[in-house]
């Protein structure tokens, strides 16, 4: 078990190496030149010159990239072209909002998700069944954008129950609670039908399979097999459970954008538009961190429910 | 878990067994939501491709007296937008760029993925971890981050949009049509193959591609429906397609600002994006089972 963790381990660093690699060339697919943010329009040669020096522009791609790579593995993120503030102070500001949101949606979708797989997977062909097929469809193929303008239309602009934008950060726990529902459950959406299905398929799986034969004819009733189809059924729906919370953390860009929710997407969408590239990558890059660290403990704690899987 | 069955189970009584097409096209024909659901898609895909010959307005000839009318105005059936633009026009119109900008990167995608996949399965060894490991590094972004960080580092345009959405879409394929490849290459009619003295391409072509390409193009199926939800995401972001062209997302975002005063025009263009990513969804699942490819 723990030479697998390991294993898993030293795998997860060629693969953030990788992404590295991809953020930092980002600086280079961008359209101009990266320092022209900084300059004046009639900035002098001396003066190019003198900032690219200061950035480290003059050096080769390959110095450059290790020196970031360095500055980076410190949690120096560098500073933002537009607030002159550490990157990576904007990241942990937003990240806490980010992740107050992934959580509170993915609780939402877990929860209904599995409840809905459940019973949809024990009363097979019924009309809960179809409900849940029909929420399964829906949930992965609204665009989540477009449902959180539906939802402010309705809740925020024609019943006037709830607010539409921002987090009300000063306004204290009732008024963020109230500014964050809204967001979540257009952000619970995707998973929600996401996670109906798989635990649907995962449950019936295990029911067709001779074990619960002999359960219900040793006499066990509905519930105590319930039990068990649940526990035989947990390691695939862990999976599926971690990989969503990663995409909720990493996908709520669109989300946070339709609320202005000061999360992470938030910033993204800002950097993007003030062409703020060191912004674009700290968040970037601290969001893929998080996500092949999720992955790595997803598949640790499939191991530890299930040992058989090390062996493979 | 095979990715290749033979058809088993079909109700026929009498007659020769059926080829598997025909049996794939005679269980489509039974299958309601999918007919339904791709009698739609063709709808959706019709009046996109007809639009300049079926819209009564100019997409973009605006008056500003008929800002925001409702669904059901004289002469503008479904309302006008913000600048008083005939809404049926924008969304055929919209419909054009909108399946252009998600169906080209899985397209593309399809291509060169199954290339690269065929390839580094058929090769193995240090080919096959290379390639399989740089495709790795891909996952460890979330596609809709992994969409709008390289659009954003390239800037708005439909070009830039349609690169993103690739790089997005190729290593899945590349997965599926490795381990795909994988499997097939092991089974023993290649081998038989081989020994009767069948050269490379021979292999590649008839048994190899002949055999993957139907699971890895049903997979590309199931990915176009994101494709759209993205493609039309980003021009929502501001990050595709640039106005005034009409285009769904860049109309939801540019009518997002009217609800206070119309709410329904607004919802129409989300609205076309949903119907089509559902209707492609159902699609490429009556597909997959029709097919009985377990994905």
């Amino acid at each position: 078990m723990w030479r697998y963790v390991g294993r898993r381990l030293v795998l997860a660093i060629p693969t953030l190496l990788g992404a590295s690699i991809i953020v930092f060339a980002m600086v280079h697919l961008a359209p101009g030149d990266p320092i022209a943010a900084v300059l004046p329009v009639d900035a002098s040669k001396e003066q190019v010159e003198a900032v690219k020096k200061a950035y480290g522009f003059d050096k080769p791609l390959p110095v450059q990239y290790l020196k970031w790579l360095g500055r980076v593995v410190t949690g120096d993120l560098g500073k933002s072209i537009a607030t002159r503030r550490a990157v990576i102070l904007d990241v942990r500001d937003s990240l806490a909002n980010s992740l107050v949101l992934a959580i509170s949606s993915s609780v939402l979708a877990f929860g209904a998700g599995i409840a809905l797989g459940l019973l949809a997977a024990f009363w097979q062909g019924r009309w809960l069944d179809k409900l849940a097929s029909a929420v399964a469809v829906v949930g992965v193929s609204v665009p989540h954008y477009w449902a959180g303008i539906i939802l402010i239309i309705i809740f925020s602009v024609q019943l006037n129950w709830l607010p539409a934008m921002g987090a009300a950060a000063d306004g204290g726990i009732v008024a963020y609670l109230r500014h964050m529902t809204l967001p979540t459950i257009a952000l619970a959406l995707i998973p929600l039908g996401v996670i109906a299905r798989v635990v649907r398929s995962a449950a019936l799986d295990i029911l067709a399979q001779e074990f619960v034969l002999a359960l219900r004819a040793k006499g066990l009733g509905h519930r105590r097999v319930f039990t068990h189809v649940v526990k035989n059924s947990a390691p695939q729906i862990i999976t599926v459970l971690g990989l969503q919370f990663g995409f909720q953390l990493g996908g709520s860009v669109l989300v946070e954008a339709v609320f202005s929710w000061p999360g992470t997407g938030y910033l993204l969408n800002l950097a993007i538009f003030q062409r703020d590239i060191p912004v674009l990558q700290g968040v970037i890059l601290v969001l893929a961190t998080f996500f092949v660290l999720l992955n790595l403990l997803v598949d640790v704690l499939q191991t530890y429910i299930d040992p058989r899987i090390a062996r493979h | 878990m095979s990715i290749l069955a033979l058809p088993t189970g079909v109700g026929v009584v009498v007659g020769a067994p059926l080829s598997y097409w025909r049996t794939v096209a005679w269980r489509l024909s039974r299958d309601r939501a999918t007919l339904v659901a791709g009698s739609l898609l063709l709808l959706v895909v019709l009046s996109a491709v007809l639009a300049p010959w079926i819209s009564p307005h100019d997409p973009n000839a605006g008056s500003i007296r008929q800002r925001l009318a409702e669904v059901g105005a004289p002469s503008h059936v479904l309302g006008t937008d913000e600048q008083g633009r005939d809404m049926l026009s924008r969304l055929l119109w919209g419909g054009r760029m909108t399946l252009l900008a998600g169906l080209t990167p899985v397209l593309v995608a399809f291509v060169l993925g199954t290339v690269l996949g065929v390839s580094a399965g058929y090769a193995g060894g240090i080919t096959n971890t290379l390639v399989m490991r740089t495709m790795d590094i891909f996952y460890a972004f979330p596609a809709v981050l992994l969409a709008i960080a390289i659009s954003g580092a390239l800037g708005p345009g439909l070009p830039n949009t349609l690169i993103s959405l690739s790089i997005v879409f190729i290593p899945r394929v590349v997965r599926v049509a490795e381990s795909a490849t994988v499997q097939v290459k092991g089974l023993e009619y290649v081998a038989a193959a081989r020994a009767s003295g069948a050269g490379v391409w021979q292999i590649l072509r008839h048994h190899l591609l002949a055999n993957i390409l139907g699971p890895v193009l049903v997979f590309a199926s199931t990915q176009v429906s994101l494709s759209i939800i993205l493609a039309a995401g980003l021009s929502f972001l501001g990050l595709g397609v640039t106005p005034p062209a009409a285009e769904w997302g860049l109309m939801l975002n540019t009518l997002r600002q009217s609800i206070y005063v119309n709410a329904v025009v607004p919802a129409l263009p989300g609205l076309a994006i949903f119907v089509t990513s559902m209707a492609f969804n159902l699609v490429s699942d009556g597909l997959r089972d029709a097919m009985e490819i377990r994905a």
